[in-house]
């Protein structure tokens, strides 16, 4: 038989007996589903992370005094480490070309009062370029102005919980608050944005760096956060950073500049390997589906037994009675494969319209690997019915009617 | 030309070695007309399946056109009924879920015989047997007369040289037994070779040639006139 009369014939066969294959194809469509939608929700959790990880900025560098050791002795020559200074900051920003912003940061812990009421806060002093940095965001007011790094300014913008804290039902803007000994302007309140980095940016009072170092007494910068322009260009950014602070401290190497990439990269070899593992749970329903094909193509030889034996007499060799069998079962898995995809692809939809912070779309390999198992699984248990047909004796199937 | 010698066919049923045919020689010339009657269980329808070369002999030997076909693999023996053996069966053996066309179609389907052409010989064979209107019928929509002339129509498409008819009209009332094997005869007229297994008396006065089996052994081969019992 050619393969177009191959395939119409066993479309024929399996149109004959349309519940048991509707059944069988069930059976593989929810293989396939199984598939398609756990991996789905593996690779949405996957992304799921990743964007939490762009929230914070990917594009983000980190720079931090002193040199960490990841032997854990302290380096020998150079002593204490230099100061990171404003001047560092200043530096970054007009040396290198792949930087967009620098938020340079002076973090301390400060008592904070306004009126009677008081609360211990950290305290963050930083530049107007934060809220892009971090992906901050204001709820009421205005965050810090533009200023010179080097210039102090007594204006502060508190977080959601200092607000709440300090003012109660009060509008906070333009209040003075006293942070330490000295007073500062309240001009904006953050929008709610919860723990990033370690950090609770709720409950925060934020001021403009040259301020908060003054307020802290301090001579080197906590961190300096550095917001790269384009993400592949992040490690390039990272040494050009690292080779500017290193000509400025004498060529001594003595900060550490980190990407987030790290970190992240670590997240999604542990969120992949959850998918693969999901995927592998659903290839198990599919391979039962397999076993449900053998079933039926069971059947349906010994239910065609004497039309196998019609077809040995018209002159059918045994290879080719496989091939139909062959056929059927292929067709049948096939069938099921694209039926599941279908269904698939329409759950993690609905899943993905309901849960739109869980972005679930099924990975191309596992689709691929999903059709390709049940295809060949339709094939591989397909085989032993088939030849068993191939094989049975003409003489007794022509008798059986 | 069919010519069988010193055929035999045992097969074991449990402990029992079952002589299903012993020592049967025989020549068939090309255009004749056989009946092979005898009681059930005395080896007629191994004898038409040995034939058919559906089965093969514990010894002896069939040459079929000169061909040794006894010994032939499975895929060859395929091909020879293919090609040059068309099959009628008491219970028709139609596919049930193809039409009085497909069904024809199916040996030249299993031949690799171009879409087209297959169409147009089904059609035509069809015609021969007087249902060219039923074509687009499934058996379940066929009388049993009908369905017998499908299988004829089935059984020469393939343009064969013998036509293997066991007990064409077992399953049929008088008038539709006469009609299919006026239709046979009508194909051995035009040059078919005709061997028909049936144990109807009047069936077999009809053939040219009779042979008569008892416990697989021949014991009668002549005229049916001849014939008694």
């Amino acid at each position: 038989m050619s393969p177009p009369d191959l395939v119409r014939f066993a479309f024929t066969a399996v149109l004959g007996h349309r519940l048991r294959s509707a059944l069988t194809l069930l059976g593989v469509g929810i293989g396939v589903t199984a598939v398609v939608l756990l991996t789905a929700l593996g690779e949405g959790a996957r992304l799921y992370v990743t964007r939490q990880f762009a929230a914070l900025g990917t594009n983000l560098l980190i720079v931090l005094p002193g040199r960490t050791e990841t032997s854990g002795i302290a380096p020998l020559v150079g002593g204490t480490p230099r100061d990171l200074t404003l001047q560092d900051a200043e530096a970054i920003l007009r040396r290198a070309p792949r930087v967009r912003r620098i938020a340079p940061l002076a973090v301390g812990s400060a008592r904070v009062g306004y009126r009677e009421r008081r609360r211990e806060v950290t305290v963050l002093g930083s530049t107007a370029d934060l809220l892009e940095v971090r992906r901050l965001s204001v709820g009421i007011g205005r965050f810090l102005p533009p200023l010179d790094l080097s210039r102090g300014a007594p204006v502060a913008v508190i977080g959601p919980t200092v607000q709440r804290e300090l003012f109660r039902t009060e509008n906070p803007l333009g209040r003075p608050i006293r942070v330490g000994d000295a007073r500062f302007r309240v001009i904006g309140v953050l929008s709610g944005k919860g723990e990033s980095l370690g950090v609770d940016m709720d409950d925060v009072v934020i001021v403009p760096v040259a301020s908060g170092m003054a307020l802290f007494n301090q001579t080197s910068l906590f961190r300096i956060l550095i917001e790269v322009r384009a993400h592949p260009e992040i490690e390039a950014a990272r040494l050009e950073v690292l080779r500017i602070l290193t000509a400025r401290h004498d060529d001594v190497e003595d900060v550490t500049v980190l990407t987030q990439d790290a970190v992240l990269s670590a997240f999604n070899r542990i969120l992949g390997a959850l998918t693969l593992a999901l995927g592998g749970i659903a290839a198990i329903s599919l391979s039962v589906a397999g076993l449900g094909i053998m079933n039926v193509m069971l059947v349906a030889v010994s239910e065609r037994t004497s039309e196998i034996g019609l077809m040995k007499a018209l002159g059918a060799a045994p290879g080719g009675i496989q091939r139909v069998f062959l056929m059927e079962a292929t067709l049948l898995s096939a069938a099921g494969g694209f039926l599941g995809l279908a269904v698939g692809y329409a759950g993690a939809a609905v899943m993905a319209h309901f849960l739109p912070a869980l972005p679930a779309s099924p990975p191309l390999w596992a689709v691929a690997a999903a059709l390709l198992v049940a295809g060949g699984s339709g094939l591989l248990f397909g085989v032993l019915p088939a030849r068993r047909a191939a094989r049975l004796d003409p003489v007794a199937a022509l008798s059986r009617r | 030309m069919i010519a069988l010698s010193g055929l035999t066919r045992h097969y074991q049923v449990g402990d029992q070695m079952v002589r299903a045919l012993q020592d049967v020689s025989l020549e068939i010339p090309d255009g004749d007309y056989l009946a092979i009657m005898g009681p059930s269980g005395s080896g007629k329808s191994t004898l038409l399946h040995l034939l058919g070369c559906l089965d093969r002999p514990t010894s002896g030997s069939y040459r079929l056109d000169g061909r040794e076909v006894a010994t032939l693999p499975e895929g060859d023996l395929a091909a020879v009924r293919g090609r040059t053996i068309g099959f009628v069966f008491q219970f028709f053996h139609l596919v049930p879920r193809l039409t009085a066309a497909g069904n024809v179609e199916l040996p030249m389907l299993l031949g690799d015989v171009p879409a087209g052409e297959r169409r147009r010989r089904a059609a035509q064979a069809l015609e021969q047997v007087g249902l060219s209107d039923r074509a687009d019928h499934r058996p379940d929509q066929l009388s049993g007369g009908q369905r017998q002339r499908v299988a004829v129509a089935r059984a020469t498409v393939m343009r064969p040289s013998i036509l293997l008819a066991d007990e064409p009209t077992g399953n049929l009332d008088r008038a539709s037994g006469q009609e299919i094997i006026a239709l046979l005869e009508q194909m051995n007229r035009d040059g078919l070779t005709l061997i028909v297994v049936t144990h109807d008396p009047e069936i077999g006065s009809r053939a040219r040639r009779v042979v008569r089996l008892v416990d697989g052994r021949i014991v009668h081969d002549g005229a049916p006139g001849v014939t008694q019992r």
